[in-house]
């Protein structure tokens, strides 16, 4: 059907801004939503609204049932003729969706050539072997080609026998497959001023960086840092539910995480990325210039990428994004972004993604 | 356009309009289209016609459409327009059962279409109309530029719900009404009398009263509309200064909102209509034993209810469903109304049988608004678990708000009169002696989103093409609302009033 497909073409110009500026006041995102191991994720597609005359009801819609769900309604809205199922979704495919709304570059793993082993298939042919891995087809032609050559076959009384030298076995080749390592640090400032709200954003992103990080290589290993004045490796639970109160050092974090990079993560074997998320607020300028020190010296020459995020909460503004952005900025493995709320995670994302590193 | 039906399914849908006439369903033929994903998807964003004037809203429809049919968020199993033959779709590689579900879902609402009163207006031939429709956009496209035409489309599709539902039912307005100077003509009253009692026989005060009373009456004949118009866009069609192309841009949009009416007006219904007729047909009659796991599982995602959204398949079908109870064992009228003791109301059956005639009654007469109104009882609304929701501000989540009858039950009548959206009317078409349009909104205690309004009004200054105001009310305050065509204007009601009182001094 051409005609929808210009339709769509011209939709398209419109939503990337080519042709009618003026309609992109009216761009928002229809989401759609979908179910992944009991977690909701919606997929945000572009859409453009046409203004009406309408009522300002504040929320307000007629439902059916007990009245308890997820809380994704979205009125008394419905589409003609159509139902929505429940889908599953693989993290892979989450992370192929997501790559396709950001329009997110693939990463490229350094260590291509790294060869490992790693699994083989029944691929060849030997002449000897196990009894069991016999190819009897193979081991059949072979005594066919014996008897033509030799002269000895007799179409109309085909008799064929094998003898030991007759036998094909199958046997096992090795193949390589090329490997890369990957490990991804994140490190969260957890000192008071960071409340559930700020935590909720950094464990949306994670989520979608893990997604992501992990569809481009395999066995990625996670290391989770938490720091107020002082920091400390966690495991994944403790790292979101973790409330400290106390001040912020940045530096001790970096150190740690340097620390761990040297003895576990050599930068050649080892895709490594590095996560930061804080309010900015750091306890003193010397410390945070320190704090660059370590970045600069220390984990940048072993990071694929360094990603900075500033969670912003109401009132708040640090400086740390700010003394980052002058010493780094024309480094491209430094990916800085600010979150003043949950919408800008999808910036964020894009900011420490888009690079393709 | 897609392919033959083939043979199998050809005998099952004679099948099926066999038992659809017997059961007393009437309908123009019905045709059924096999189509692949693609072309459904194309064909749901085009509304089910085959061709539409070129619009980028199709094309933000099937992406959102392909989009959701690719990571299987949903599928569209029916679709069918309201046409003469009435035409359906029926999606390649769907099961057996599914088709054979679909078929008797649609022989429903070809049903609905030809025989509710609210269709009977419609244009039959939409089909036609519509590729004409495409025909002339891209016509005034070649001419005048696709980005002129499609700004003015989408002003005009902004005011698209702008139009009269109860026109269709009106007479037309006498062409030659009373000639305005038949006013004019009328003298003041004055009684004969002689010269020294004219002063009390008619006392100046009282002419002078009448006189202006008269001039009063003759500015109220040159008003116009002289009543309040509810059909904005037609009104617009008729007066404003349009170039051809836009007036013939502006008359399609106007057709086609009118077609499309009463599917907005009756979607309840409709649904549960042919909701009603596919189970009951598919449970009595078509189904083979083994076909019946996979029908009951396909049927019960039709008819599934999620927190927060109104499945108009669910509520038609259940309410229909009830009627049908309540009229076979008697339960309406005053007889029941009066009763009050539980233990007889449960075991009330008068053994009328008149369910299934009053259902054909119903979907004859009525649209979702009276059928809502004039249906819903206090026991469906409690046995079907119906509630309010109300988004709490504070954690943005869905609560159940309330659950008693009488909010429900307004709540549902104020979201299906006139479509949940709010009446506007034309007041003055030269407001201010200036050819501005004056429009007020019939305020029902909930205000207009303000900042669509104010690009409404922008859009309608380019149709218009001089100043549009809106008179309403904002956070209990009478506003006049408006755009001149370069910037907006908002003026508070009762200073408004002052100032032209001031000038007129």
């Amino acid at each position: 059907m051409p005609r929808i497909e210009s339709d769509l073409n011209r939709f398209r110009q419109i939503v990337r801004g080519r042709v009618r500026e003026e309609l992109k006041k009216h761009l928002g995102h229809t989401e759609l939503f979908g179910k992944q191991g009991g977690r909701v994720v919606s997929i945000p597609i572009p859409h453009l609204d046409l203004p009406h005359f309408t009522h300002d009801t504040g929320g307000k819609g007629v439902g059916q049932g007990d009245g308890a769900g997820d809380g994704s309604g979205q009125g008394a809205g419905d589409q003609p003729g159509a139902h929505i199922l429940e889908a599953e979704f693989s993290v892979e495919e989450l992370a192929k969706m997501l790559g396709e709304a950001l329009e997110l570059p693939r990463i490229r793993p350094k260590g291509d050539d790294e060869l490992a082993s790693r699994g083989g298939r029944y691929t060849g042919i030997t002449t000897s072997g196990p009894e069991s891995l016999r190819h009897f087809k193979r081991s059949y032609r072979q005594a066919l080609r014996r008897l033509i050559v030799a002269g000895t076959y007799d179409p109309t009384n085909p008799k064929v026998s094998l003898v030991r030298s007759d036998r094909r076995y199958r046997t096992w080749k090795p193949r390589s497959l090329p490997k890369a390592n990957a490990a991804i640090l994140y490190a969260m400032d957890v000192s008071g001023s960071m409340g559930d709200e700020q935590k909720e954003i950094v464990r949306t992103e994670s989520f979608w960086l893990d997604a992501w990080i992990r569809a481009h290589y395999q066995g990625v290993r996670t290391v989770y840092i938490v720091h107020d004045a002082a920091a400390k490796e966690v495991d994944r639970d403790a790292f979101f539910r973790i409330r400290e109160s106390g001040g912020t050092v940045i530096s001790s974090c970096y150190e740690l995480a340097a620390r761990i990079v040297e003895e576990r993560f050599p930068a050649q074997e080892w895709n490594l990325y590095f996560f930061h998320f804080t309010d900015g607020e750091n306890y003193s300028r010397q410390d945070s210039d320190r704090s660059a020190d370590i970045v600069a010296d220390k984990l940048l020459p072993a990071l694929n990428l360094f990603g900075y995020g500033q969670v912003e909460a109401l009132g708040t503004r640090g400086d740390f994004y700010d003394v980052l952005r002058t010493r780094f900025d024309a480094d491209e493995r430094v990916a800085l972004s600010r979150l003043p709320d949950r919408d800008a995670v999808v910036d964020s994302i894009k900011s420490f993604l888009g690079k393709g590193l | 356009m897609s392919s033959v039906l083939p043979p199998e399914l050809s005998r099952e849908q004679e099948r099926i309009e066999g038992f659809a006439r017997e059961l007393g369903l009437t309908f123009f033929r019905v045709v059924f289209e096999m189509v692949d994903w693609k072309q459904m998807n194309a064909l749901a964003a085009y509304g089910g016609f085959p061709t539409r004037y070129p619009h980028w809203r199709w094309g933000m429809e099937y992406a959102e459409l392909s989009k959701s049919y690719e990571y299987g968020l949903h599928k569209i199993y029916e679709m069918v327009i309201n046409n003469d033959p009435t035409y359906a779709y029926l999606l390649q590689g769907n099961a057996m059962v599914d088709q054979k579900l679909v078929m008797a879902h649609v022989y429903g609402h070809a049903d609905f279409f030809l025989n509710n009163v609210y269709y009977a207006h419609t244009n039959r031939k939409m089909i036609d109309a519509m590729a004409n429709h495409a025909t002339r956009v891209r016509r005034h496209m070649e001419r005048h530029g696709v980005e002129a035409v499609e700004r003015f489309l989408d002003a005009s599709l902004s005011v698209e719900d702008l139009i009269d539902p109860g026109a269709v039912f009106r007479a037309k307005p006498r062409q030659n009404a009373e000639p305005t100077d038949a006013v004019e003509s009328k003298d003041v009253g004055r009684l004969p009398s002689k010269p020294y009692l004219d002063r009390y026989v008619n006392p100046p005060a009282y002419i002078e009263e009448r006189r202006q009373a008269m001039s009063a009456a003759r500015e109220e004949a040159k008003r116009n509309p002289p009543q309040p118009e509810r059909d904005v866009l037609g009104f617009v069609l008729m007066q404003a200064p349009l170039e051809g192309w836009e007036r013939d841009a502006l008359e399609l949009v106007r057709d086609e909102s009118y077609y499309f009416l009463p599917q907005r007006q009756t979607k309840v219904m409709n649904e549960g209509w042919a909701s009603y007729w596919h189970t009951h047909m598919m449970t009595t009659r078509i189904l083979s034993d083994a076909e019946v796991i996979d029908y009951a599982d396909h049927h019960s995602g039709t008819v599934a209810v999620s927190p927060g959204r109104l499945n108009p398949y669910k509520l038609g079908l259940e309410l229909f469903r009830d009627i049908e109870r309540r009229w076979n064992t008697g339960q309406f009228g005053p007889e029941w109304d009066a009763c009050d003791r539980m233990s007889e109301r449960r075991r009330w059956d008068r053994k009328l049988g008149l369910g299934r005639d009053k259902v054909f009654e119903i979907r004859r007469l009525h649209c979702d608004a009276t059928f809502l109104d004039e249906f819903l009882t206090q026991e469906f609304c409690e046995q079907q678990g119906l509630f309010v929701s109300k988004k709490n501000a504070r954690t943005g989540q869905d609560e159940v708000d309330s659950r008693s009858f009488d909010d429900v039950k307004q709540a549902l009548l104020f979201h299906f009169t006139n479509g949940g959206r709010p009446v506007i009317e034309v007041i003055d078409a030269n407001y201010g002696n200036r050819g501005e349009l004056l429009l007020a909104h019939r305020h029902v205690g909930v205000d207009l989103r303000m900042d669509w309004a104010k690009e409404v009004l922008e859009n309608l200054t380019r149709i218009w093409k001089r100043p549009v105001r809106l008179e309403t009310v904002v956070a209990n305050k009478p506003k006049r609302l408006g755009h001149d065509g370069t910037k907006p204007i908002e003026e508070d009601l009762e200073q408004a009033a002052l100032k032209t009182k001031t000038r007129a001094r």
